[in-house]
């Protein structure tokens, strides 16, 4: 099976609820790579950490970024147009989780060029079932970006 | 539309892959998954096209959900193919996955800067090749939700 070009990489949270991001990160810490992850809470520290400002001075650039849509501050279309208009952080690989049910909000998350969007299953154990789905296919059979 | 609640219908997949061994080891793949899904397989880039536009033998062709796209084909490259996909405006929430042979790093950033959803690097063991293609379908058809037209 091909592996990563780069190794592992650290995946990157960005999520506001404590609740849904524990269970991401146990889902993550448990999965078959058990990689490291680390969590931020809304959009303005999200971009904070992709282009290491202030606390996130030494940031590794994340191999996948987890994208939550509704978030205090900056939201997740908000990050992801930032994201789109850096060319240093316009290839890392972005997937949208969210529990919302409005299709415009998913469209227009395509449109600002989202890899993919994901629903938040309400059961947890579905829940961290799709969360280690998604690292096992971004981190073991997708290329990302060198 | 999701992968989860198309339901009534198969999900579309639209299969562009030049090498046949590689086409029917990908379709065997996609036909044992737990998703219903129809692939349509055309063998070069302007075929991709012409299928999208539903041209000359295509013309019943439905709106791919899912396109799976090799880099090296006759015609017109697959790099031509995403460009085109991507910039049209029908067609640019189309998810492409691109899967090729090639690890090339100007491959693989040309491709996500054309907006490719993901990059497949495909085995050349059959057995492999065809845990990769189960792999996208576990991700693709299982769990994303895919865009509506």
């Amino acid at each position: 099976m091909p592996q990563p070009a780069t190794g592992p990489r650290q995946v990157l949270l960005v999520e506001d609820d404590p609740d849904d991001a524990d269970l991401m990160l146990e889902a993550l810490g448990e999965g078959a790579l058990a990689l490291p992850a680390v969590l931020v809470k809304d959009g303005e520290q999200a971009i904070a950490y992709l282009r290491r400002q202030g606390p996130y001075a030494a940031a590794p650039r994340p191999g996948l970024i987890l994208l939550d849509l509704h978030m205090p501050r900056m939201n997740g279309h908000e990050v992801l147009a930032e994201i789109n208009r850096d060319e240093a952080l316009r290839r890392i690989p972005v997937v949208v989780l969210t529990a919302t049910d409005n299709e415009k909000a998913l469209l227009d998350a395509y449109d600002l060029h989202a890899n993919c969007c994901v629903r938040k299953p309400a059961d947890q154990e579905q829940f961290a079932l799709v969360v280690q789905k998604i690292e096992r296919f971004w981190l073991r059979f997708n290329q990302g970006p060198p | 539309m999701s992968a989860m609640t198309i339901g009534a219908r198969p999900i579309e997949i639209l299969l562009v892959e030049d090498t046949t061994d590689e086409a029917e080891w990908t379709i065997e793949a996609l036909r044992d998954g737990r998703v219903r899904n129809r692939v349509h397989w055309v063998e070069d880039g302007e075929e991709a096209l012409a299928f999208l536009r539903r041209q000359g033998r295509h013309a019943a062709a439905p709106r791919p959900d899912l396109i799976l796209l090799d880099l090296h084909l006759p015609r017109l490259s697959g790099q031509e193919v995403l460009a085109e996909i991507k910039e049209h405006p029908q067609w640019k929430r189309i998810p492409v996955v691109i899967m090729t042979s090639s690890s090339d790093e100007k491959d693989i950033l040309m491709a996500y800067d054309r907006h490719a959803n993901c990059y497949v690097t495909k085995p050349i063991n059959m057995d492999k090749f065809m845990e990769a293609v189960r792999s996208i379908e576990d991700f693709w058809l299982t769990i994303v939700h895919l865009p509506a037209a």
